[in-house]
């Protein structure tokens, strides 16, 4: 789990692959009418109940780095599948900006908007949504005959990245001969098949079984290892967005309630709806030892042993052994960075309350 | 005095009325009165009873009141206009549709030029590759057969050169309506009424005035009514084979950039084609059981042994050919339905 090649950390700024902008999406037969009386301050009930407008994105503005997955988190209703499919304006905003590499997509005619949807932006569905009556070799290489290359290349490029899911041999079968998983995979593998630098991949996980999608999630990071693709995921679940995301968006109700390095978020929810949903994880998996460690340059002699940063605190809680006198030093590529105490380790798996929150970050 | 005289009276349009006064011809009923010595004006002053208030039709208006015109005035006027449009549309209609009066005669022509030891084997071969079922192969060949057996062969090669004409026709108007149909909202709104209409029309009602339109020598004439008829399933089908294509998977294909013809040819269609099938079977079937009714006007075929068993109650020859009929609809209906058996295997949907 923990990555052998030292990664980049997130808070470096990385370059702005996609940027969200003030973006407003109303439902309903009047929506330019609803916007003002939103950006009057009228919230997403009043508008339902008295003008029958549906709020579906309130004021997003979100940055998307380049090469991170940046994942957008909310329950069912919040608005989090609208928005991806802002991006490749599969849905067209009431109001807004979509910026990609600087250039707003909204302005596109219909000639740019395909170059972007076939060369640019690659999608990948929670209900997989392949070619029933096409094989999967065919199903792999969509991407390239739509773009009008030739069956031989599309097949080169789609046999290519089957082999690269694991889907080796099942080129000729139909997509219903296959499990929901290997369904997937071919979903993935029709994605990347295009070359695009940026995935959108919504809820692509959520109609697998769980010990399935743990081993999805293994292959997007395992691919991503090499790739360093721009890959937004959208998802329900903490679990699979603390795992996957180097920039998490929480979305309530069509506006983000936070965003941030995930660690950040989970040890400083800002809201009480993000403290409902942080507080029923399990805090030793998911957090890493640089988010909670103590900076110090001189560390002192005496510790118990040599930890690194990305290691989960379960990791270092096994190796402890459980004993909470111990107090080990972080380093990375064998500089020190820090320490961390047992006793601060188990402070930090308290779910954290907003007031005794502020007094930790003093 | 007529029973709404009263009515214009007081209305004072008593002049206008009188002015309208003509004497048209006599209808059934002044006849009557007539030969029954009690003339209209006797008849009125006997004052009507509420009981037998007459309903204020067009004919009891037209007894008080001479302007107003009765039924049977109304229902020349139909007639009139219809035969004063009928030269003009003759002229437009009569080009455009004289290929069918080609496609129908070359077919029946060469369906029956061709001996039968050359058209049953190649009847055979058709049936192998639309349904690939030996059952059916042998079901058709035993059928045909007996139809020669009975020398029925050629009536029923007659009627199955009609439908195959008609089925073809049909089809090829009948699927670029329903992909319309299928685009656009407001096209599929206009049309639904025109369909449910073709379909509930008694079938002699179309054939009043295409008898007008065309000579009933003509083929074409047969044909139109055939087409009219059997091409609705086709439309409405097409249509919703269309639109229950997967959202998701037109959703996929928008996503990858797919352009509307990409996505008409390489999605929808290949994923509506087993109701678009479904579609064909039941034109099929329609244009069979239209071919019959269509015997009324010249139409070959087993319709019209059907028809000379009741013009002349020859019950056995009407009873054998109505299961000439049935036996040929069955041989279509299980060739059709085990082809669109092998489409729906080959493109079965996902999970």
């Amino acid at each position: 789990m923990t990555p052998t090649a030292p990664t980049m950390p997130a808070t470096d700024p990385a370059r702005v692959k996609v940027a969200i902008r003030n973006l407003y999406k109303i439902f309903g037969p009047d929506p330019q009418t609803a916007l003002t009386l939103v950006r009057e301050g009228m919230g997403k009930n009043e508008l339902l109940d008295h003008h029958n407008h549906t709020l579906g994105l309130n004021d997003i503005n979100v940055d998307i780095r380049e090469g991170e997955i940046t994942v957008i988190m909310g329950l069912s209703g919040s608005g989090k599948s609208t928005l991806i499919r802002h991006l490749n304006r599969l849905i067209e905003p009431t109001a807004g900006e979509v910026l990609l590499d600087g250039e707003n997509v909204l302005t596109y005619g219909p000639a740019d908007l395909r170059r972007l949807r076939q060369e640019k932006m690659s999608m990948v569905f929670q209900k997989f949504a392949l070619l029933p009556h096409r094989t999967v070799l065919q199903n792999a290489g969509m991407s390239r005959r739509i773009r009008g290359e030739d069956q031989d290349t599309a097949d080169r490029e789609g046999g290519k990245w089957l082999d690269r899911v694991g889907l080796a041999g099942v080129e000729a079968q139909y997509p219903h001969q296959l499990s929901g998983g290997m369904q997937q995979r071919v979903g993935i593998a029709r994605a990347l098949a295009s070359d695009s630098d940026i995935m959108l991949m919504d809820e692509a996980f959520s109609a697998l079984d769980p010990l399935i999608r743990s081993d999805m999630q293994g292959l997007l990071l395992e691919l991503q290892k090499d790739l360093h693709k721009t890959i937004v995921f959208i998802t329900h679940d903490l679990d699979e967005a603390l795992r996957l995301a180097d920039h998490l968006v929480i979305l309530k109700d069509g506006f983000v309630v936070q965003q941030g390095e995930p660690q950040h978020i989970l040890l400083y929810p800002s809201d009480p709806y993000i403290e409902a949903f942080v507080g029923e994880i399990n805090r030793a998996r998911v957090l890493r030892v640089r988010s909670i460690m103590q900076r110090c340059p001189d560390v002192p002699p005496a510790f118990s042993g040599v930890v690194s940063p990305d290691a989960t605190l379960e990791e270092l809680i096994e190796m402890s052994g459980g004993n909470t006198e111990c107090c080990y030093n972080v380093q990375q590529d064998g500089a020190d960075l820090g320490i961390l105490d047992m006793q601060h380790l188990v402070r930090a798996l308290v779910p954290a309350r907003p007031g005794e929150d502020k007094l930790a970050a003093q | 005095m007529a029973f709404y005289d009263g009515v214009f009276d007081s209305l004072g349009l008593r002049s206008w009325c009188d002015a309208g006064a003509n004497d048209g011809p006599m209808t059934m009923a002044q006849l009557l009165q007539k030969k029954s010595g009690v003339t209209p004006e006797v008849a009125a002053t006997q004052s009507t009873p509420l009981m037998d208030t007459p309903f204020p039709s067009l004919d009891s208006l037209h007894e008080a009141c001479n302007s107003i015109p009765r039924t049977r005035d109304m229902t020349e006027a139909v007639e009139l206009s219809f035969l004063s449009i009928k030269d003009p549309l003759k002229a437009v209609l009569d080009p455009i549709t004289q290929p069918l009066s080609w496609a129908l005669d070359g077919t029946m022509n060469l369906f029956e030029a061709t001996p039968w030891f050359i058209m049953i084997p190649a009847l055979l071969l058709l049936t192998w590759f639309a349904a690939r079922s030996l059952g059916i192969v042998l079901l058709v060949a035993a059928s045909f057969l007996f139809l020669g057996f009975i020398d029925h062969y050629t009536y029923a090669i007659q009627t199955l050169s009609i439908i195959f004409v008609c089925t073809m026709i049909s089809v090829a108007i009948g699927v670029p309506i329903g992909i319309a149909m299928a685009r656009n909202d407001t096209f599929q709104r206009i049309n639904i009424p025109l369909l449910d209409m073709l379909q509930t029309l008694p079938t002699f009602v179309y054939l009043i005035p295409l008898i007008f339109l065309f000579s009933v020598t003509e083929s074409k004439l047969y044909g139109i009514a055939i087409i009219l008829y059997a091409v609705v399933p086709v439309i409405r089908l097409t249509d919703l084979g269309i639109r229950l294509v997967d959202r998701d998977v037109i959703e996929a294909a928008d996503a990858f950039g797919m352009t509307d013809r990409q996505k008409l040819f390489g999605v929808q269609i290949p994923l509506a084609l087993p109701n678009i099938m479904a579609g064909v079977n039941q034109t099929i079937m329609m244009s069979l059981a239209m071919v019959v009714i269509a015997s009324l006007v010249s139409a070959p075929g087993l319709g019209v042994l059907v028809l000379r068993g009741i013009r002349n109650l020859e019950l056995g020859v009407g009873l054998v050919s109505g299961f000439g009929i049935v036996l040929l609809a069955v041989l279509l209906d299980r060739c059709t339905k085990a082809a669109l058996n092998r489409i729906n295997v080959s493109t079965k949907a996902g999970s």
